[in-house]
């Protein structure tokens, strides 16, 4: 379980003000709103990457913000994250990418962790891809990589920060799908904040609605589409009349 | 004029504040940087396989610019040298004359110059970009500490390569300063060498010379390490950072070259 209470932030402006989130265990969350309406902040302060002014960051009952040096190192290690760009360390190749978190973090053998990447780039439908660097990818194809690096450890608690951003409807639905049967292979804990409503809301258990740095909606997928706040109904469904 | 605007510190104070918050604000970077590094370089705890690559990256590939910038500065040496050496026929003296700016000042300022702007530059602007594109965030969220990763083998691989190419560059510039005498002054090379041997140069001089390149490498690395890892701003804030290292480096060089050459007499 992810819980976050009272949080607040603010830099020239207040970002996010009073936010309070259960994501419950095994769940596929997303969270939506408008842009810079705080969603990517919360899965940095879930990470531990942000502190929130106020508030508190719980995390499988364990408090995030109280954690040292080395307690922040072994809960990372527990946490798998797609970064809005992918993130992919440009002097490494694919395998190197994807290897990286299994050699740093765990004391495996090389063949496991060959196989291992191996297993991950057929997941996302890349083999033979181990020898390519990053720049020589296409964007779904870095997402691919990004997704790979982010699951390979098998991690219980997974976030992704835009995971279809600047792809394709087919490439996007593809993405979105492979997102959701790996967290049901891993029976894990998933964050995903999309602007792509259309195919997010096709994998999502439960979603949450942000605006202006306030939580202003909470549900199952269900409830998040038939929702009687019209703010939310407008966002959900893309219309152009309404009180946003 | 209100109360309230007479009881405020005025625009003139309170940029100056602000410019000496910002100023105290890098000064701490610096220093906080400069102890984390220290720290994981005494516990060995750095990247050994990254520490190479960087040192292979930074030091082999600067050997190009460092060779033909250490040659000329011989024979540049030489040449300022020659209308004296003429005029009073100290042909004998060439090579101390030569050996003694070259081995305690320029060999070392020059190379520093060259490797803040070839491997300083190209540290920041590299770090800089995985700053902006979120890879620094990317090693933090995967439990990996990028001082330990990224910082402190960039750091140790500039000193080191500062450090060797200023050893190389005094032999390559001792070479050059040499067959310039030849070529402009008609001094053997031998005549130069005992010039160079008789006693007026000492270990101490080369020592001298190899003690600030440790110090610019430091500030070097430091500084683009720093530049790098604060960098904000996609493209344009990565072209400010690489900016900001090579005028800040270069000035710490000559200001910290000024205060040791006191130090060091």
């Amino acid at each position: 379980m992810i819980r976050l209470e009272g949080v607040c932030k603010s830099f020239d402006r207040a970002v996010l003000s009073e936010v309070d989130l259960d994501v419950p265990e095994s769940c596929l969350f997303g969270l939506i709103g408008p842009g810079a309406s705080g969603k990517s902040l919360l899965l940095r302060m879930i990470t531990g990457l942000m502190r929130p002014d106020s508030g508190k960051v719980t995390v499988g009952g364990s408090d995030v913000l109280a954690m040292g040096d080395m307690q922040l190192h072994e809960y990372r290690k527990g946490i798998g994250m797609l970064f809005q760009n992918n993130a992919l360390f440009d002097f490494m190749t694919v395998a190197e990418n994807i290897a990286f978190p299994l050699r740093r973090l765990f004391d495996l053998p090389e063949a496991e962790i060959a196989e291992r990447v191996a297993e991950r780039l057929l997941r996302v439908d890349l083999p033979g891809f181990e020898g390519r660097v990053p720049a020589g990818l296409s964007g779904g194809q870095k997402k691919r990589v990004g997704v790979a690096r982010a699951t390979v450890t098998r991690a219980p608690i997974v976030l992704y920060d835009e995971p279809a951003a600047g792809l394709d409807p087919v490439t996007s639905q593809k993405i979105f799908d492979l997102l959701r049967a790996e967290q049901r292979a891993a029976n894990s804990t998933v964050v995903m904040v999309s602007s792509d409503l259309d195919r997010l809301l096709t994998v999502t258990d439960r979603v949450a609605m942000m605006l202006d740095g306030r939580l202003i909606f909470e549900g199952t997928t269900e409830q998040a589409k038939n929702a009687t706040d019209p703010r939310v109904y407008q966002f959900v469904h893309g219309k152009l009349d309404g009180p946003l | 004029m209100s109360a309230e605007t007479s009881s405020g510190p005025s625009p003139a104070f309170a940029g100056l504040a602000q410019r000496a918050n910002d100023w105290l604000g890098l000064i701490g970077g610096f220093g906080v940087l400069f102890v984390e590094i220290v720290r994981r370089t005494l516990r060995r705890d750095f990247d050994r396989a990254e520490f190479l690559r960087n040192l292979y990256r930074m030091g082999i590939k600067s050997m190009p610019i460092v060779t033909v910038t250490a040659l000329f500065t011989g024979g540049i040496m030489v040449i300022q040298a020659a209308p004296i050496v003429q005029r009073y026929g100290a042909y004998g003296l060439l090579g101390w004359g030569a050996g003694f700016g070259t081995l305690r000042e320029i060999a070392p300022l020059l190379t520093a110059l060259m490797i803040n702007g070839r491997v300083g530059a190209n540290n920041t602007a590299e770090l800089g970009t995985m700053a902006v594109t979120e890879q620094i965030d990317a090693l933090r969220a995967l439990a990996i500490d990028p001082v330990g990763f990224l910082v402190a083998p960039r750091f140790l691989a500039i000193v080191i390569t500062l450090f060797l190419s200023t050893i190389f560059s005094d032999a390559l510039a001792l070479l050059g300063a040499a067959y310039a005498g030849l070529g402009f002054l008609g001094v053997e090379p031998a005549v130069f060498y005992r010039g160079l041997t008789t006693g007026l140069l000492g270990f101490g001089d080369v020592a001298h010379g190899l003690q600030k390149s440790i110090v610019f490498g430091v500030v070097i690395g430091l500084s683009s390490c720093h530049y790098g890892l604060s960098t904000k701003g996609g493209a344009p804030g990565v072209g400010r950072s690489v900016n900001s290292t090579v005028v800040a480096s270069a000035a710490g060089i000559f200001v910290l070259d000024y205060l040791l050459s006191f130090a060091l007499s």
